[in-house]
C-alpha cells in the first residue's frame, strides 16, 4: 500500500526500517559546559537524506497528526530526498512559520516524534532536525521563497508583544495585504525566544534573522512600548487609527515560592536570570554592562523541573558555577522539560535531586544567601491535572549551602493589558479569554493568542495561534458587520 | 533612537537632559519613570521623569553621576541619542487633597519629588519643601520647588548654603510644630528611613519613593522586589511610592549592594578611558539608526 505512494525514496520498506537513528552532531559535553555557543550542531546534508531514507510515508502519517499545527512532515521528507531543500523549507513554512526554531526547540517527544509509527518499535524519525536542517540550509544559502503579498487592503493591525504568537501572526497579516505594526516592550524583538530561551539552545542571530525577514516584507516594529503603560489599546483604535489589535503578551509574571528568605541577594526567578544572562548578555560582561551575582566557583541550585528549569542549571553552569543542581518537587517521570535538554542537561554533569522543595532561605549579614533548607516529599494521590501531587515527609528537613538559588517555579499572567483595556474579559487566572474558533476577545477587534491565553505553553502551539488569529482577524477586516458580530458571538466567556 | 535636544549641567555631578519621546511625554503622570538603555551594550537603568513637554513631545530628567552607565550618560550633549527609553514606568503619585504637606527631598531626589509637589499644590494643599544637599554645589531645581511651595527650606550638612545640618532636624521642627498631614520623602535611603522613624510614630502618612535594582520595569523579573510589610512588592510595578511605615529599609540597601563589586569593575574600565568608551556608544548608536531605516514596502 505504502509502496504506491509517489515518493523519492529508492528503499523498499523493509529496507528502511532497519536503517538506525542518525545522531546529531554535538558539542563534546565536557567543552560545551564552558561556553554558550550553540550544544547541536545540525545535520550535515548527508546525514538529513540518511535519516529521511527511514521514513516510510505512511499514508495517515501520526506525525502530521501530533504535530499541532499540521506541518504536512511526509511531504517535506520527500523534497529533501528528491534534493529539494528550499522546496522542502517553503512546504514546513505552509504551516509553519519559524521552521529553524521549532527545529530546534519543539517537544517533539510529545508532538510529531510521539506520533511516528517507528517509534512504536524503535526510534521515530529525526523530524525537528529534518526541519532544523532544511532551514537552516535556506537561511545559510542567503535563499527565502518569499511569499508574493495580496493586493494591500489599508488595513492596520497592531500586534502587542512580538513573540512566536505575534510573528507568526505577522507574517500572515502582511502576506494578505494588510499594514501590520508591532509593539514590543522590551528593546529587543521576540519574546521568549531572546530573553528566555539561551543562546546555547537558539541562537539569537536566527531569531534576528526569521524578523529581519519579517522587516523586509513590510512589517513595522516598535521597540520600548509597553501597551497599557505607553499607549492602551483603546488609543490605538480610537487615535491611531488601527482596525484590528492581537494581544500576544505571553505568561510574563513570575512566581515565587513565598518562602522566608526570597529576599536575600542570589535568589533570583529564572525571568530574571535568564533576562540578565540571555537579552542582557551578561555573561559577556564586561564587555556588556550588565551585571550578575557570581556563579563563578559557587554552589548553584534551580528550583523547578521545566525547560525554564533546565535553561537556568545550564546558564549556570556555563558560568562557572562549581554545582549546578535542580531541585525539584516530583520525579524525573513528571518533569515537563524536553527530553533532549534533560539528557544533555546531565551529560554536561548538572546534579538531580528529585522529590525536594525549599522552605527557607538563610543568608549572612550582608544579606547574601549562604544555604536553603529543603524538605523530602513524597507522591501522593493525583491531583487536578492527573499527576501525583507531592507531599512533604515530616522531619526529613536538610540544609544545603548554595550562593545562588533560582526560582523556576512557573510564571503567570501579567496584568497590564487586563487592568488598562475596558471590555476585555478575562479567566478566573487573569489570562485573556478568547473564542477557541476565532480567538476573538470580548472587545470588538481585539484578538488575543499564545501563553496569555493558555497560560506557559508551547513555540508552535503560540504560532499556532497566532495563525489562527491572522485568519480571524482577516475574515473581521474582510467581513460585513454582521459577520464581525458573529465572531464576537463565538466568544464563550 | 530617542535624540537629546537639550543638556546642561545643574550641579556638580548632576546633569537635566531634554529627550524627544513623544509617547512618553503625552502621557506620563508625575511620580512615574522611565528606564533608559544608552547603547547596544549598555545595562537598563530607571530615571524618574522629572518634568515632560506633551505639545514638543519631550520629557525631562535629571541625572546624578554616580556609576558606569550615569556617568557615561553625563557625557552626553544636545544632539546625541539615547538607543531605548521606554515609559512613564510605575505607578503615579497619589494626589489628594491632604492639607499641608511636606515634601522632603535630597540632592538628585529634588528633581524627583519636583514634579509631586508641583501637583499637590495643583491640587490644593499647602506645600513646604525641604530640600536638602551635602553641600552647596550639589543643590538642584531650588527655583523651581520655590515656585510651586508655599514655604521652602534649605539645609546643608555642611552649612554652606541655607541652614546646616539634615533635612530631618528641619522636618522635626516642622512636625513638633503640628498641623502637618501629608509627608513625602525622596532621597538616599539612610534620609527616607530617618523620615519615616521620625514620622512614622506620630501617624502622619509618609510615602518614600524606592529606588531599588530594576531590569524590565514591567513586573516580568522580579529584581526589583522590595519587602513592604513582610511581603514581596515589585517596586516597578507596585511602586515606586510606598508607606514609609511598612518599608524594610535594611533589605532594601542590602539588595541595592547586591552588585557593588562589578559596578566598582564598570566604573574603574570607564574612568581608564572615558572618551573610548563615548566614541563606542556614539558609533554603536549611529549604526544602529542606519540599520533601522524603513524599508520599503511593495505589495502587488
Ligand atoms: C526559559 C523558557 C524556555 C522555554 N523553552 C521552550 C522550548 O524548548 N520549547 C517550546 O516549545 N517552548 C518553550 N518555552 C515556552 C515558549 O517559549 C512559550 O510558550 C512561547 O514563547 C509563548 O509565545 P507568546 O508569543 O505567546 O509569548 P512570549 O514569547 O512570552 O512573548 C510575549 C512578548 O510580549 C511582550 N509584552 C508583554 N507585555 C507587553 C505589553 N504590555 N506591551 C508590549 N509588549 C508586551 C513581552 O516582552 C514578550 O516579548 C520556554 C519558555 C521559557 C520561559
Ligand atoms: C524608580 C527609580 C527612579 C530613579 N530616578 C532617578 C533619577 O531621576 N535620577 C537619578 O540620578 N537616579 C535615579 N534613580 C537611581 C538610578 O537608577 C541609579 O543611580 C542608576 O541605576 C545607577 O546606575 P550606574 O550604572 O550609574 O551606577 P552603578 O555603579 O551601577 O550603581 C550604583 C547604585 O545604583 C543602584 N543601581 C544600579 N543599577 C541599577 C538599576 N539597573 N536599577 C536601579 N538602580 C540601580 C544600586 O543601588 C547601585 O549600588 C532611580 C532609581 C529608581 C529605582
Ligand atoms: S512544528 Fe514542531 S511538532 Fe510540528 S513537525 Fe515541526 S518540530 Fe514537529
Ligand atoms: S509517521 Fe514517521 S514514518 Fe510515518 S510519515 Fe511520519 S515520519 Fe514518516
Ligand atoms: S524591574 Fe523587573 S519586575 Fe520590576
Amino acid at each position: 500500500m505504502t509502496d504506491k505512494v509517489p515518493s523519492n525514496n529508492p528503499l523498499p520498506n523493509k529496507e528502511r526500517i532497519k536503517l538506525p537513528r542518525q545522531r546529531v552532531p554535538e558539542q563534546d559535553a565536557q567543552v560545551r559546559a564552558h561556553n554558550f555557543c550553540e550544544v547541536n550542531l545540525g545535520f550535515p546534508a548527508e546525514q538529513a537524506r540518511q535519516e529521511s531514507l527511514r521514513c516510510i510515508e505512511c499514508p495517515k502519517p501520526g506525525c502530521v497528526d501530533k504535530c499541532p499545527v499540521s506541518v504536512n512532515v511526509r511531504a517535506v521528507i520527500d523534497l529533501i530526498l528528491a534534493g529539494d531543500y528550499l522546496g522542502a523549507a517553503s512546504k514546513v513554512r505552509e504551516d509553519n512559520a519559524l521552521p529553524a526554531i521549532t527545529g530546534r526547540v519543539c517537544p517533539v517527544e510529545d508532538q510529531c516524534e510521539s506520533g511516528c509509527v517507528l517509534g512504536k518499535k524503535g526510534e521515530p524519525v529525526g523530524i525537528a532536525y529534518l526541519e532544523r536542517f532544511v532551514a537552516d540550509w535556506e537561511r545559510e544559502t542567503g535563499q527565502f521563497g518569499s511569499p508574493v503579498s495580496a493586493p494591500a487592503t489599508g488595513k492596520k493591525v497592531g500586534l502587542i508583544g512580538s513573540g512566536p504568537a505575534s510573528l507568526a501572526c505577522a507574517g500572515d497579516l502582511i502576506q494578505m495585504g494588510h499594514q501590520v505594526h508591532v509593539f514590543e516592550a522590551l528593546h529587543e524583538l521576540g519574546g521568549v525566544l531572546v530573553y528566555g530561551i539561551p543562546e546555547f539552545r537558539l541562537p539569537k542571530d536566527i531569531v534576528r534573522h526569521e524578523i529581519e525577514v519579517l522587516r523586509r516584507r513590510g512589517v513595522v516594529f516598535e521597540t520600548n512600548v509597553v501597551v497599557g503603560k505607553t499607549v492602551t489599546i483603546d488609543e490605538l483604535m480610537q487615535e491611531e487609527g488601527f482596525d484590528a489589535i492581537f494581544v500576544a503578551t505571553g505568561a510574563g509574571l513570575p512566581k515565587f515560592l513565598k518562602v522566608p528568605g526570597e529576599h536575600f541577594n542570589g535568589v533570583y526567578s529564572a525571568n530574571e536570570f535568564l533576562t540578565r544572562v540571555n537579552l542582557m548578555r551578561a555573561y559577556l560582561f564586561p564587555q556588556y554592562d550588565e551585571p550578575l551575582y557570581p556563579c563563578k566557583d559557587r554552589d548553584v541550585i534551580v528550583v523547578g523541573g521545566g525547560n525554564t528549569a533546565m535553561d537556568a542549571v545550564r546558564s549556570a553552569l556555563r558560568l562557572g558555577a562549581k554545582s549546578a543542581s535542580i531541585y525539584y518537587r516530583r520525579t524525573e517521570k513528571e518533569m515537563p522539560a524536553r527530553v533532549e535538554e534533560v539528557h544533555h542537561a546531565k551529560d554536561e554533569g548538572v546534579h538531580f535531586e528529585m522529590l525536594v522543595n525549599p522552605v527557607e532561605f538563610f543568608g549572612d549579614e550582608k544579606g547574601n544567601l549562604t544555604s536553603v533548607k529543603c524538605i523530602r516529599q513524597e507522591l501522593g494521590e493525583p491531583d487536578d491535572s492527573g499527576r501525583r501531587s507531592p507531599v512533604p515527609i515530616k522531619g526529613s528537613e536538610f540544609v544545603v549551602p548554595c550562593s545562588v538559588a533560582i526560582i523556576a517555579a512557573g510564571t503567570s499572567a501579567n496584568p497590564l493589558i487586563q487592568s488598562t483595556t475596558p471590555g476585555l474579559a478575562v479567566t478566573k487566572r487573569g489570562y485573556i479569554s478568547a473564542s477557541d474558533d476565532t480567538l476573538a476577545t470580548s472587545k470588538p477587534g481585539v484578538f488575543a493568542g499564545g501563553d496569555i491565553v493558555t497560560g506557559g505553553a508551547t513555540v508552535i502551539l503560540a504560532m499556532g495561534a497566532g495563525r489562527k488569529a491572522a485568519k480571524s482577524i482577516d475574515n473581521y477586516l474582510k467581513g460585513s458587520d454582521q459577520r464581525k458580530e458573529e465572531i464576537q458571538e463565538a466568544v464563550q466567556i | 533612537m530617542f535624540a537629546i535636544v537639550e543638556a546642561r549641567p545643574l550641579a556638580r555631578g548632576i546633569k537635566l537632559f531634554v529627550i524627544k519621546a513623544p509617547r512618553i511625554a503625552r502621557k506620563q503622570r508625575p511620580g512615574q519613570f522611565v528606564i533608559v538603555r544608552l547603547a547596544e551594550c549598555g545595562e537598563r537603568i530607571p530615571l524618574t521623569i522629572a518634568d515632560a513637554d506633551p505639545k514638543a513631545g519631550t520629557v525631562t530628567i535629571v541625572v546624578q553621576a554616580i556609576g558606569k552607565t550615569t556617568m557615561l550618560l553625563s557625557m552626553l550633549e544636545a544632539g546625541d541619542s539615547i538607543l531605548d527609553v521606554v515609559g512613564p514606568l510605575g505607578k503615579p503619585s497619589e494626589i489628594e487633597k491632604f492639607g499641608t504637606t511636606v515634601v522632603v527631598s535630597g540632592s538628585v531626589g529634588t528633581a524627583m519629588a519636583y514634579p509631586t509637589a508641583r501637583e499637590l499644590k495643583r491640587a490644593g494643599n499647602k506645600v513646604i519643601s525641604i530640600v536638602g544637599a551635602r553641600s552647596k554645589d550639589l543643590l538642584v531645581l531650588e527655583d523651581e520647588v520655590r515656585a510651586v511651595s508655599d514655604e521652602t527650606y534649605v539645609v546643608t550638612d555642611d552649612g554652606s548654603y541655607g541652614q546646616k545640618g539634615l533635612v530631618t532636624d528641619k522636618l522635626k521642627e516642622l512636625v513638633d510644630a503640628g498641623g502637618v498631614n501629608y509627608v513625602l520623602a525622596i532621597g538616599p535611603v539612610p534620609m527616607m528611613r530617618a523620615v519615616a522613624n521620625l514620622t512614622g510614630p506620630k501617624q502622619i502618612k509618609t510615602i518614600v519613593s524606592l529606588n531599588s535594582i530594576m531590569v524590565d520595569g514591567t513586573g516580568m523579573c522580579g529584581g526589583c522586589r522590595v519587602l513592604v510589610n513582610n511581603t514581596s512588592q515589585f517596586a516597578c510595578v507596585d511602586g515606586p511610592d510606598f508607606d514609609a511605615t511598612q518599608v524594610n529599609f535594611e533589605v532594601l540597601t542590602q539588595r541595592n549592594n547586591m552588585y557593588r563589586e562589578q559596578e566598582r569593575a564598570s566604573i574603574e574600565r570607564l574612568q581608564a578611558d572615558p572618551e573610548a568608551e563615548l566614541k563606542k556608544l556614539r558609533e554603536s548608536n549611529r549604526a544602529h539608526a542606519c540599520a533601522l531605516e524603513p524599508v520599503e514596502v511593495s505589495h502587488d
